[in-house]
């Protein structure tokens, strides 16, 4: 129990008035650049990294990380009232959120999103309390090959899902991994699918082509659906923020698996992306609600938030302890611990008491602190949702060019956000699914990179794969997700004609 | 101040900052972006950052400074950005020798005479390390080891600094090794923490907090002279008590990557010239010793003349290198 005479110690450097104030800045800062898409956590920290230069290392990363927390909820913000998501791991938030609040419910939508957002938050940091020196260990652990297994296993419970033909789910997978091939290959170092356009070397933003795909892509689909009844007639209920929270507790299965898929991926780091989408798949496949996901469904936002929240916050575990960062902001983050002069790394836990501890505290408060905030503000947001189409719409298309222009000042990245928006449209006309599209944009790479990796490593040998318990649980486990929809169906297809059918279907099953 | 005292200060200034003339005939009247062609937390973008910082605090010229994150494929993005911007002299370019080397390896669309040089302001040096608990105690076991096993060798990127040391290390050593690449040093250096490498080149400051930590150690620095002492890293060693490579029968006397500053091509010799005084100005500020000293770089500021021949030099051997395995581009 050492950790918690420690904690007790950090919670003294953390409640003390200056350090309360930071909080409320950070937070609100973070909200601001959470809910403007394009700006997002890591510019929003880096903007405000120099700024830091000169104060204590603790008050600038409390400064920080409550600017992070409050981005994380801003994030869902948008991605709920108008489907675009301001950071990669809200997309998945989008999915039943926007439905919701199409519904003419997002003040119940948006307090969900938060409360469940909290909820992984707080188990991530209570994580991060007890087994700091476990979880560093666990990351260690992890090579290329294990990498890819992660990853395989966040493809693995997404694909196969959906009520998208198979083949659909495939062609999307397929375009998404070309898009994420595009630029610079970091095994051979060679100019990947830039067609001759020079600037594309920097390969493709990920906000460049969620923005259009979901934003404009949704919003061609409502110009030409229902262009004249759009305005929703959202009622504006405080009771309903806390009846929306008071209702979580009923959703204590997918709220805990979430959490735990977040921590996880948190640690591991496969990092809050995957795993809200992970978190996400694995919740329509087990939920009893399953087939209703899409149309909003509470746990098709509560599975999601979770995983992001649990992810964001037990990412920073592994940037402090070993110097690997889990997210962008995190990277950003420790950019500025080696200005501050504090080297991230094993001794920073028994060099630097104060200042992890500080920081562990900080989590609590400032986690409470936004939550507290961004409650408050529900019902100014849920009030955008009553402005007419005609007014909205414009406003939508013009963050999303500002948004997509900002990302590195590029007029190309305009082009390609609009782009993108027609491939979102035509997705949607021809009912192909985004989502494995989007997935395999945001860690297609990732996983390409691990996996040739892997295969430098054992000299093309696919047995890596299975060289030792870890990598062989989760690629196992990938392979079970991946194959468990097939055989549900070989199996009813079986049962109809004759009763005994299980052992074709384990063969069948090898064949595949 | 009269008009004496001006011209006497600034005789002062151009003494003290050797060369050049320290009052240049160019000015800058808008706001000036400073481009790092690397993500935000690397190394590249900490110098932009901290140079910016050292500016505004000594309020060294009069316009506001922004920074931006260029660093889409290995920084082939920043360099093409400034390529772009040709005769704008309002965006300075971070970077390292990637902006020579890039170009030999892979087909992006720049090359290094695109820009105008500014100055290298300083060398990382490279260091060859083993995880803590590794048998070898010196470079020459670890030589011998990897002469019968196949060792695995990480680094940042593909066909950049570090696979080119790799491969000049197989040379000199006579042995051969399994290059990984990963996108970054500090992700090199995690992977030989859990033991799925056997070694990396990382600079100092990559795996600074890991030799404090206890999980990994350098056997060898690759300089042509020890590392200056400065404090201890770990109870008992300091960088200064590293071995160069040479004196451990490693036969590569120097090797160092250069952090460099560049203009867009096409400005005026006068616009140049103020930023060369500028990067003079700020190597001079105590902030700037304190940069170089907490990301254990050595201070060194290359320019002109001397700045043309050390890419010429590390151009050709570069060449050289990349002609052997075959990785030059037509």
């Amino acid at each position: 129990m050492d950790n918690l005479g420690e904690l007790l110690h950090g919670f003294s450097i953390a409640v003390t008035v200056p350090h309360l104030v930071l909080m409320v800045v950070g937070v609100l800062l973070g909200i601001l650049v959470g809910v403007l898409p394009g700006l997002g956590a890591p510019n929003g920290v880096s903007l405000l990294l120099p700024l830091t230069f000169g104060m204590q290392p603790v008050s600038a990363i409390i400064l920080l990380s409550s600017m992070y927390w409050g981005a994380l909820f801003g994030g869902s913000v948008t991605s709920i009232l108008f489907n675009i998501p301001g950071e990669p791991s809200s997309v998945a938030t989008t999915f039943d959120g926007y439905p919701m609040a199409r519904d003419g419910r997002p003040t119940t939508a948006l307090a969900t999103a938060f409360g469940s957002a909290a909820f992984g938050a707080l188990v991530g940091v209570i994580l991060i309390t007890f087994l700091a020196s476990w979880v560093a260990q666990v990351a260690l652990a992890f090579g290329p090959a294990e990498y890819f297994a992660v990853y395989f296993l966040a493809f693995a419970s997404f694909v196969g899902m959906g009520g998208a033909a198979p083949i659909k789910t495939v062609v999307a997978l397929a375009i998404g991994f070309s898009i994420a091939a595009i630029g610079i290959d970091t095994v051979s170092g060679s100019v990947r699918l830039t067609m001759g356009v020079d600037e594309l070397v920097k390969g493709v933003s990920f906000v460049v082509a969620v923005m259009g795909l979901f934003g404009i892509g949704e919003l061609l689909v409502a110009v030409e659906e229902e262009f004249h009844a759009r305005a929703v007639s959202s009622k504006i209920d405080w009771r309903e923020v806390f009846r929306a929270v008071g209702r979580l507790p009923r959703h204590s299965v997918a709220l805990l698996r979430s959490a735990a898929i977040g921590c996880w991926m948190g640690i591991t780091p496969g990092g809050p992306t995957a795993a809200s989408f992970m978190s996400y798949g694995i919740a329509r496949r087990f939920s009893r609600r399953g087939r209703h996901f899409g149309t909003g469904e509470v746990e098709g936002i509560i599975s999601p938030e979770t995983a992001d929240h649990a992810a964001g916050t037990s990412a920073l575990l592994p940037m402090l302890s070993l110097g690997i960062p889990g997210s962008a902001t995190a990277a950003v983050m420790m950019g500025g611990l080696m200005i501050w002069g504090l080297n991230p790394g094993p001794m920073l836990f028994v060099d630097q008491k104060d200042f992890v501890w500080g920081l562990i505290a900080s989590m609590y408060v400032g986690n409470i602190v936004a939550v507290a905030l961004v409650l408050l503000t529900v019902p100014v947001f849920a009030a955008l949702m009553r402005i007419p189409f005609v007014v909205i719409a414009p406003l939508i298309v013009i963050i999303c060019v500002v948004g997509a222009y900002s990302v590195s000042n590029s007029y190309l990245d305009v082009v390609m956000m609009l782009g993108f928006g027609i491939v979102g449209y035509l997705f949607k006309k021809l009912f192909y699914p985004l989502a494995p599209l989007v997935l395999a944009i945001v860690i297609g790479d990732k996983a390409e990179d691990a996996f040739r990796q892997s295969m430098l490593m054992s000299k093309g040998s696919l047995g890596i794969f299975f060289a030792n318990k870890l990598v062989t649980c989760l690629i196992v486990a990938g392979i079970a997700l991946l194959l468990l929809p097939l055989v549900l169906q070989l199996a009813r297809l079986w049962r109809k004609p004759a009763a005994p059918a299980t052992a074709p279907t384990a063969q069948e099953k090898v064949i595949i | 101040m009269g008009r004496t005292s001006i011209f006497l200060l600034s005789a002062a200034a151009t003494m003290l900052a050797g060369t050049l003339p320290a009052l240049s005939a160019w000015q800058p009247q808008k706001p000036i972006e400073f481009v790092a062609t690397a993500g935000p937390g690397g190394g590249t973008d900490n110098l932009a950052r901290a140079v910016q910082n050292i500016i505004t605090k000594h309020k060294l010229i009069e316009q506001p400074i922004v920074v931006v994150n260029k660093g889409g494929g290995s920084g082939a993005e920043g360099y093409v950005y400034g390529k772009a911007s040709a005769g704008d002299p309002y965006k300075v370019i971070f970077g390292t020798s990637n902006a020579w080397q890039q170009p030999l390896v892979s087909k992006v669309a720049f090359n290094y005479t695109d820009l105008t040089p500014v100055a290298a302001m300083a060398q990382d040096e490279f260091l060859l390390w083993v995880k803590q608990d590794a048998p070898y105690k010196n470079a020459g076991d670890y030589l011998k080891a990897a002469a019968s096993g196949e060792f695995k060798m990480g680094g940042a990127q593909s066909k950049d600094t570090d696979e080119v040391l790799t491969r000049m290390i197989e040379k000199a050593g006579k042995v051969k090794l399994t290059y990984i690449p990963f996108k970054s040093g500090a992700e090199t250096a995690v992977q030989l923490a859990g033991g799925h490498l056997d070694s990396h080149v990382n600079n100092p400051s990559e795996s600074l907090g890991q030799w404090r930590g206890g999980t990994q150690r350098p056997l060898c620095v690759f300089s042509p002279k020890r590392l200056p002492q400065g404090a201890k890293v770990t109870a008992t060693e300091g960088w200064g008590d590293v071995p160069t490579c040479v004196e451990q029968g490693l036969d590569i006397k120097q090797y160092e990557q250069p952090r460099t500053v560049w203009l867009p091509g096409k400005v005026t010799p006068d616009q140049a010239a103020f930023y060369v005084d500028l990067m003079k100005k700020v190597q001079a500020t105590p902030e700037w010793k304190d940069y170089i000293e907490k990301t254990s770089q050595v201070d060194t500021f290359l320019t002109g003349a001397e700045f043309d021949k050390f890419i010429k030099e590390d151009l050709e051997h570069v060449k050289q290198v990349a002609g052997e395995q075959g990785w030059l581009v037509k």
